[in-house]
């Protein structure tokens, strides 16, 4: 492991590189705001309220695609990190932005769910399962949203030739916006018990 | 560089992911609820963790890493029970059901 470079690349008091670790640590907060809202949909429809039944209307093929969309972005950012590792700066910014246009078709299609649910009426003052729709979905939004500003600066840095701890940090973050949306699909998409 | 790990088959993860994917769509259509909510549930907390093992490296992780996250889901699970009365409970004299009586939150803005 080299000495060199930033602090984040060889510092790990705990055995774990100080920038992968404080990674962990905003994920680990990260757990807290999805899964608070998650649990607290899960109370309210177990609780009977009213509204609830409204999950039937959301596009189903909207919602797998774009879960085929996500877990395609994860398998190619971490191939931009398994190809950074073996100091190929080129093919990692090509998956890197291969892992930016899911990102963005992600976001054509909840965008196109959005207009057709709010031109039918659906809007978040609906009801609370719409509330809790919008809500949980438009905060994933701008986490991918924020993801893919990050990877766009991190693939600039990476051609230049530093930084490139940086891809597996962001990879981190890119799968665990992955993992929220694989618990947003089922329980906003196909289960409606 | 951090230290390096060893890579799986990531394609071969995804491909797996993509199937799983597949089932929990197909579920539902069979129209079975408990199977819908297995099939639903049960998948997504499997796909979870095939992408927080092999994507995430978890698997080649520190163990404090690992704490970590249980530590955050523990404490999880204290605000889900401790929320759960709030919100399931319907009894008591200072109880308003804000959500079937909408003039209440306009009271209360």
């Amino acid at each position: 492991m080299s000495m060199h470079g930033p602090i984040a690349t060889h510092r790990s008091a705990s055995g774990v590189p100080t920038g992968r670790l404080a990674t962990w640590w905003l994920l680990a907060s990260e757990i807290f705001i999805f899964g608070g809202l998650v649990a607290c949909f899960l109370l309210f429809k177990l609780g009977g309220t009213p509204g609830f039944e409204d999950a039937s209307l959301t596009s189903v093929t909207a919602g797998a695609v774009n879960t085929f969309v996500l877990l395609t972005s994860s398998l190619s950012i971490v191939l931009a990190h398994a190809a950074i590792e073996k100091g190929d700066q080129k093919k990692s910014f090509t998956y890197i932005w291969y892992t930016i246009g899911a990102g963005l078709v992600f976001l054509g299609i909840k965008t196109y769910e959005y207009t057709g649910k709010i031109l039918d009426g659906h809007t978040i003052t609906e009801n609370i399962f719409w509330s809790f729709y919008y809500t949980m979905t438009g905060l994933h939004a701008l986490h991918v949203i924020g993801g893919m500003v990050i990877m766009a600066l991190i693939s600039f840095d990476i051609r230049k030739g530093y930084n490139y701890q940086r891809v597996e940090l962001i990879g981190i973050y890119w799968h665990f916006v992955d993992l929220v949306w694989i618990f947003l699909f089922p329980i906003l998409y196909i289960a409606n018990f | 560089m951090s230290e390096a790990y060893g890579h799986p088959n990531y394609v071969k993860i995804w491909f797996l992911l993509v199937v799983l994917l597949l089932i929990s769509v197909a579920g539902p259509m069979l129209e079975i609820p408990v199977l819908t909510l297995i099939t639903a549930f049960g998948i997504a907390v499997l796909k979870a963790f095939l992408v927080a093992a092999n994507f995430m490296h978890l698997k080649f992780e520190k163990r404090i890493i690992s704490f970590l996250l249980i530590l955050a889901l523990c404490l999880l699970g204290v605000f889900f029970f401790g929320v759960a009365p709030d919100i399931m409970m319907t009894d008591g004299d200072q109880w308003i059901d804000c959500i079937a009586d909408k003039s209440c939150v306009e009271q209360r803005l």
